[in-house]
């Protein structure tokens, strides 16, 4: 865990006192490491080209644009290919896995938080992820396996008798993911510093306390009991 | 605001505890692709005909409902007005024609309603096409004794196709002016196209320009790529549809 330099030792003591948003402590936190940034940016750049080709080999309106198939299809196959290996390198990552194991567990309160109406209030504390991103994340790597591996029986490799059903899971699949991506964009653009934090890998304290105020608890008593941890070693 | 032994458990809990569902769900969703790759031909086909039955207009946006996917080899569609289009029909022929859309036209005409299949698996059901059977066309420039196979020619430049002279002289084998009623439209090889009823659909080479009849098979566009030359339906390119009706 990274320790803040200058996080209080009376943090304990400032954060009782202070009233709320205006908490002492660090004022940014780290949320993404590079690794993961980069895995992000890779695989949206990847994703994107797959839904672009998608959509220009798919809809007879867009194919007459672009003529060439064969030229698209190669793209959209190689593109295809390479979606799992930003993900496979990124296991290599401490972060990113200690990040998957976050979004691998549901706790009691990831369903009160999914069911409650007033869940961007930030009156039920979340996590570093809230649930509909655990969702999202659960959604969206099932989606690259099945996608991966209905593309892989429609390119021929394992033979004709399930392409057909395989067109079918790859043709259906691919709508829903379009959808979720679209969704995903659109959570985004509406949160500048959800962006931010993507962008940066950090994110202001006062934000983390609002939208993953269990996770900003986290984050910050892990600063003053990691330098409490060093100067007892 | 929470004291500080609070956020210590509170930190614990989404740590060690929770259930891995993600894993679950991720699984699941596999395991129901899966089971979706065994019945997606059935599926598939039913939805193809209900929705063609209630509305055709629909097919060619729902994944899987039966919509044709176009398919060129070039890049962009060639354009041909009706006007500027000719078919040459050469090679050993008695006499060799150039013929307009009107001459085609001014043909016996012939209607054939089936099935449109692609090597790639999809499939559009009962579609009406019409046209001048190419035995009658053949007739028309009276094929030599010599001549054993057919090589079609698009005006794209690039796309060729072939068929044996016996395959060609059958019933069902349409150079078409017409799809559903209409004049074929430029994506769907118009204006004027060959169509293969028994075959997979690249042998219904789009935008007919030439056919030359010669000694021998020239393999066309696709087969060069590697796909069967005679390609019937069901029975080549390792494939088992149902056959065409």
């Amino acid at each position: 865990m990274t320790s803040t330099p200058g996080s209080a030792s009376r943090m304990d003591a400032a954060m009782t006192q202070s009233p709320e948003g205006a908490v002492d402590g660090p004022t940014t936190l780290r949320r993404f490491s590079r690794a993961e940034r980069w895995t992000h940016r890779i695989l949206a750049i990847i994703m994107g080209l797959l839904l672009v080709t998608a959509a220009f080999l798919f809809f007879p309106e867009l194919s007459s644009i672009a003529g060439n198939r064969l030229l698209l299809r190669n793209i959209h196959v190689i593109a295809g290919f390479a979606l799992p290996v930003p993900l496979i390198v990124a296991a290599f990552f401490v972060a990113f896995r200690r990040d998957a194991d976050r979004l691998n567990r549901f706790t009691r309160d990831d369903w009160t938080w999914l069911r409650s109406r007033d869940r961007r209030s930030g009156r039920i504390p979340v996590g570093k992820f809230n649930a509909g991103q655990k969702l999202n994340a659960a959604f969206t790597l099932g989606a690259i396996i099945l996608m991966f591996l209905t593309g892989i029986i429609m390119y021929g490799w394992l033979g004709e008798t399930w392409r057909t059903g395989a067109t079918f899971v790859h043709d259906w699949l691919s709508l829903i993911i379009a959808i979720m991506v679209g969704g995903h964009m659109w959570m985004a653009y509406s949160d500048s510093i959800a962006r931010l934090g993507m962008r940066t890998g950090s994110v202001p304290t006062s934000w983390a306390r609002r939208e993953h105020g269990q996770w900003a608890d986290e984050e910050t008593a892990v600063s003053t009991s990691g330098a409490t941890d060093v100067s007892e070693r | 605001m929470m004291s500080h032994y609070r956020m210590t458990e509170t930190s614990t809990d989404t740590t060690s505890k929770g259930t891995p569902l993600g894993r679950r769900l991720v699984l699941g969703m596999v395991g129901l692709g899966v089971v979706g790759i065994g019945v997606g031909r059935q599926l598939s086909e039913g939805l193809s005909n209900t929705v063609a039955s209630v509305a055709p207009g629909l097919a060619s946006v729902i994944p899987a409902t039966g919509g044709f996917r176009i398919y060129t080899v070039t890049n962009g569609y060639p354009e041909m007005s009706k006007a500027d289009y000719r078919l040459t029909v050469t090679g050993l022929v008695d006499r060799e024609l150039t013929l307009t859309f009107d001459d085609i036209a001014a043909l016996p005409q012939t209607g054939i309603t089936a099935d449109f299949q692609c090597v790639t698996g999809w499939r559009v059901n009962d579609v009406p096409w019409s046209g001048v059977l190419l035995s009658d066309l053949l007739r028309e420039a009276g094929v030599k004794d010599t001549a054993r196979a057919l090589r079609f020619l698009s005006f794209d430049g690039v796309y060729t196709e072939s068929l044996t002279l016996e395959q060609a002289m059958q019933p069902d084998v349409l150079v078409a002016t017409s799809m559903w009623g209409k004049p074929i439209t430029r994506e769907h090889g118009g204006p004027v196209r060959l169509y293969v009823v028994p075959m997979y659909g690249y042998k219904s080479l789009k935008w007919l320009s030439g056919i030359e009849l010669g000694a021998t098979v020239v393999p066309g566009y696709w087969e060069q790529l590697g796909y069967d030359v005679d390609a019937w339906v069901g029975e080549s390119n390792g494939r088992s549809d149902d056959p065409i009706t």
